[in-house]
């Protein structure tokens, strides 16, 4: 078997904020509660543009409350609070005045679950997000079509685009969810475990998308799998609880995470010593 | 090649004092089944001799008299259920257009508006509110309603007098199916909103917050992820309502001048409905005028039943489609 | 430990609420300057006038600030509050009504004397509601002993045996609770009345009210039951209990205040109850301690029959009447809802 470090040297190292796709996302001193429970405690940490990065550590150490910060989904929650800014284009998201239904179509999101609206049609779910936010294209089928090639289903579903979205497989159900998040062409996608209900093959069929996406975005992507996350990012953050507040103990590009962790907590979890 | 097995038959014996259990309970369970078979054939036994007399004219024509001689014995009559057919009909309706979409914007205002607090108070009051007694609303409605209603009424012949429906000169406002429609909407607001309530809060978590990370603002999540959710359910609790209205006795009574005319002019105060004529006719009816009113009674139970079986299809479509 | 405060940057802030304010009073200001300029009058039309108005500012905030999204969602924000309102609008007029025109009918002899002395019209020191309140307990009881065995049998039967019969009846079960009350009066005055006691009684009026009590029962009952974790039956069963006795002994007894709570739903349904009665119980205005013989008076009747004798003394009888019967639904009420926020005994 091939260590986790050879994987992630495999893939061809890319060198953050090559391209010009804004100034990206940044968190700072991200601190995140539920009711008296202090979830999450200062996190900072920036994804350049046209990057992959993977939130790793153990179930309950604040990776999904972290990136539901990020995109506003954390006030849900009716206990709720949070502290710190997040940084989209420079500008904090959580600022008074903000239009957060703006911030949600910059920033992206694909969940754990395959969510498609089952009300419609495969076609209507990739183009839902405009008619949400009432945005104008001139030409819908070609959106339609990129969004789906972009989401590897196209070639899948282009006879049924008619169909009702709940007649697809997980995977297929999956990718439509990633296909109906770039329609409202976001800077930033959000995926949260979005392989974790999914069979290895759907997995590598979302790993390639995701790798093809990062060309042309930014993904934060929270996976429990660390091969995954050595597959597909280029920088990889490790978080943990101690039965406290979760905190994020490193950050660095992915191949030195799996090679050379720094910190004694990431080797213990990276090598399977725990987690 | 190994051989399948047929697949072995599991008995059980159950215990006398289980068998007992059971059949008691399947008795007992039954009983709805024997109720309702018991009012159709009652209804239906006691009000054939003026069901065949009338035949279908027992609900196309709109007479009812009845001549008797000094003896008591029928010289003639003439029973007629159309008047109060098209009546409970109209007020049903009535009630319905008006209470569906507050009941709608009710249950959507406990579920995705309100604090929690009060949520609390209001789903307690609008439970509260269905068991309130229909004299109650009836009488309410008489001495306290109708005045304002008045009011309004004339405000909308004087603006929406142009449409058939609401045209009529002179107008005589005060005890008409719209005073009446808007008492039972009073009376069905809770029932449909607590209907719509319990569909709209089972709408899955995840598509609302698939909405939202798309951009969504509430009222953009709500009409692409919890109405066609709850459309059915809410269309059901919408049927239950139009039952509960079409049957309603007292305060129809109440509030209605009921005339035997066909009356689809709902500011004029003329009307009726089944019930209330049961009610009306009962009190100083010979018998034969007695069987009228039961098989009016079976007119209305037929209609009710019917109503309620839609309900019951519509709700049990959305299991299937469209969750 | 750090100390940053959390906060909640999503809570509207004071200059939101400010401007939210400012909304409210300019719509109230121009909802009187309205009425006051046209020829729209009256209570009802201040209402609609200013949710009318706030509703466009709302929506005309929304647009200047976010845009068409934005507008569209607050000015439905107004109308969703509207809808509640106009739920809760109606119960509160009644019960004011109640309380204000009822609370002068009260007094001490309405508790001690009937009206086999007095007429409605009569002054309100002669006579009141005894032989109606002791009737329609009479009466209650009488359909409650009826109606809850059969309604929590059906209720088993739906939950614990589940037999071929499990959809029809629950169709039924819902279908009865659809009958028209005065269908059912009239079902026992064809059934029973005419043929078997041929006179009125508070008996055949508590048949009539069984059988809408039934269903409420019923599918109370119902969901209760459902609540009763699966595991607990199978423990029963597993320590080789036979289902009667698990019923027995370990499910109704779980379900025992959820069940009390079924019953007290189904009395609240029928207390007020009014057209089977005028039917079958014959409306004494004695006391009538004999429930299958001779007439027998009840609130709803003695409510009735005060509303149409018409004149105001009788018309304040019918409001007091009123006042007890919601009081005693209120109290049923509430009781109903203090044992059903614990529908199964932990």
């Amino acid at each position: 078997m091939t260590s986790l470090s050879d994987v992630a040297n495999s893939m061809a190292p890319r060198v953050p904020g090559t391209r010009a796709l804004g100034t990206g996302l940044e968190a700072r001193g991200i601190h995140a509660w539920f009711g008296k429970h202090h979830a999450l405690e200062n996190i900072s940490l920036d994804f350049a543009p046209g990057t992959v990065t993977a939130l790793i550590g153990p179930s309950g150490c604040g990776k999904s409350t972290f990136i539901r910060t990020l995109n506003r989904m954390h006030e849900f929650i009716p206990s709720a609070a949070m502290a710190g800014e997040v940084l989209l284009d420079g500008k904090d998201v959580y600022a008074p005045g903000t239009d957060v239904t703006k911030i949600r179509l910059q920033i992206g999101m694909v969940f754990q679950k395959p969510n498609p609206f089952p009300s419609m049609t495969i076609g209507e779910n990739v183009l839902s997000g405009l008619k949400l936010a009432q945005l104008k294209v001139d030409n819908k089928d070609d959106l339609l079509e990129e969004c789906l090639e972009r989401a590897g289903l196209w070639k899948e579903v282009k006879d049924r685009l008619g169909a009702h979205g709940g007649s697809l497989s997980g995977g297929q159900q999956q990718r439509l969810c990633i296909a109906r998040a770039l329609a409202v062409k976001p800077q930033v996608l959000l995926m949260d475990e979005p392989c974790s209900a999914l069979d290895p093959g759907s997995t590598l069929r979302i790993e390639e998308t995701i790798r093809q996406l990062s060309e042309t975005m930014t993904i934060v992507i929270v996976t429990h799998n660390m091969q995954q996350a050595a597959r597909v990012s280029d920088y990889t953050a490790f978080f943990l609880s101690d039965g406290g507040p979760g905190q994020m103990v490193e950050v660095a590009p992915t191949a030195e995470i799996f090679a050379r962790p720094k910190d004694k907590r990431t080797e213990d979890y990276v090598t399977g010593r725990f987690g | 090649m190994s051989v399948i097995p047929a697949p072995r038959e599991i008995t059980t014996e159950p215990r006398k004092s289980d068998r007992i259990f059971r059949r008691v309970v399947t008795v007992g369970g039954l009983s709805s089944l024997a109720i309702l078979s018991l009012i159709t054939i009652f209804l239906g036994y006691r009000g054939f001799e003026v069901l065949r007399q009338e035949g279908f004219g027992f609900i196309t024509s709109s007479d009812w008299s009845i001549t008797t001689d000094d003896a008591g014995n029928v010289v003639e009559s003439q029973f007629g259920l159309a008047a109060m057919l098209v009546g409970t009909i109209l007020c049903a309706i009535i009630a319905v257009t008006i209470a569906l979409p507050i009941s709608i914007a009710s249950a959507l205002f406990l579920n995705f508006y309100s604090p929690q607090w009060l949520k609390r108070i209001l789903i307690a009051v609008v439970d509260m509110m269905a068991a309130f007694p229909s004299i109650l609303f009836g009488i309410w409605g008489f001495l306290v309603l109708m005045p304002s209603a008045e009011y309004w009424a004339k405000l909308i012949h004087h603006y929406l007098g142009f449409i058939p429906l609401f045209d009529l000169a002179p107008y005589v406002v005060t005890r008409s199916p719209f005073v009446a429609g808007v008492v039972l909407a009073i009376m069905i607001i809770p029932i449909i909103t607590s209907v719509s309530r319990e569909v709209f809060s089972q709408t899955p978590l995840d598509r609302i917050q698939a909405a939202y990370a798309l951009g969504a603002t509430r009222w953009g999540m709500i009409k692409a992820v919890v109405l066609p959710y709850g459309r059915s359910g809410v269309i059901g609790g919408a049927m239950l309502g139009l039952g509960r209205a079409m049957g309603e006795t007292v305060a129809v009574f109440t509030v209605l001048n009921i005339v035997f005319q066909i009356n689809w002019h709902v500011l004029l105060g003329v009307g009726g409905n089944v019930a209330s004529l049961i009610i009306l006719k009962f009190g100083d009816a010979s018998p034969y005028e007695i069987k009228a009113l039961m098989a009016a009674g079976l007119v209305l139970f037929i209609l009710t039943l019917g109503v309620n079986a839609i309900a019951d299809v519509i709700v049990k479509k959305t299991g299937k489609s469209g969750r | 430990m750090s100390s940053v405060k959390p906060t909640k940057p999503w809570v509207a802030s004071p200059r939101d609420r400010f401007r939210d304010g400012l909304i409210f009073v300019g719509a109230l200001a121009a909802s009187f300057a309205i009425v006051e300029a046209t020829a729209l009058k009256g209570k009802l039309a201040y209402f609609f006038t200013f949710f009318i108005i706030l509703t466009i500012a709302n929506g005309v905030s929304g647009l200047l600030r976010y845009g068409l999204p934005a507008a569209k969602d607050a000015a439905l924000k107004t109308l969703v509050g509207l809808g509640a309102l106009l739920t809760v609008m109606p119960i509160a007029s009644i019960l004011a009504t109640v309380i204000s025109k009822g609370y002068k009918g009260i007094q001490l002899n309405l508790f001690t004397q009937d009206m086999s002395m007095a007429t409605p019209t009569d002054p309100l020191t002669n006579g009141g509601i005894l032989h109606a309140v002791t009737g329609t307990l009479t009466l209650v009881a009488l359909s409650l002993v009826m109606s809850v065995p059969l309604g929590i049998l059906t209720a088993l039967y739906l939950t614990e045996i589940r037999g071929k019969f499990t959809k029809p009846i629950k169709f039924l079960v819902q279908a009865m609770s659809g009958v028209p009350s005065i269908v059912a009066g009239l079902f026992i005055l064809s059934a029973v009345l005419y043929p078997i006691t041929k006179g009125y009684s508070g008996f055949m009026g508590a048949l009539a009210l069984t059988i809408l009590m039934i269903p409420t029962v019923a599918r109370t009952s119902e969901e209760v039951l459902n609540l009763i974790p699966q595991d607990l039956r199978e423990a029963g069963t597993a320590l080789g209990g036979t289902q009667w006795r698990t019923v027995a002994m370990i499910v109704l007894p779980a379900a025992r205040s959820g069940l009390i709570t079924a019953m007290i739903l189904g009395v609240a349904r029928i207390a007020g109850e009014t057209a089977p009665l005028l039917l079958l119980t014959g409306g004494g205005d004695k006391v009538n301690p004999n429930a299958f013989n001779g007439p027998m008076g009840s609130l709803p009747y003695y409510i009735w029959k005060s509303f149409n004798a018409g004149s105001p003394e009788a018309i304040t009888r019918a409001w007091a009447g009123l006042l007890v019967l919601v009081v005693l639904i209120l109290i049923l009420f509430t009781t109903a809802r203090y044992l059903g926020t614990r529908k199964v005994s932990r």
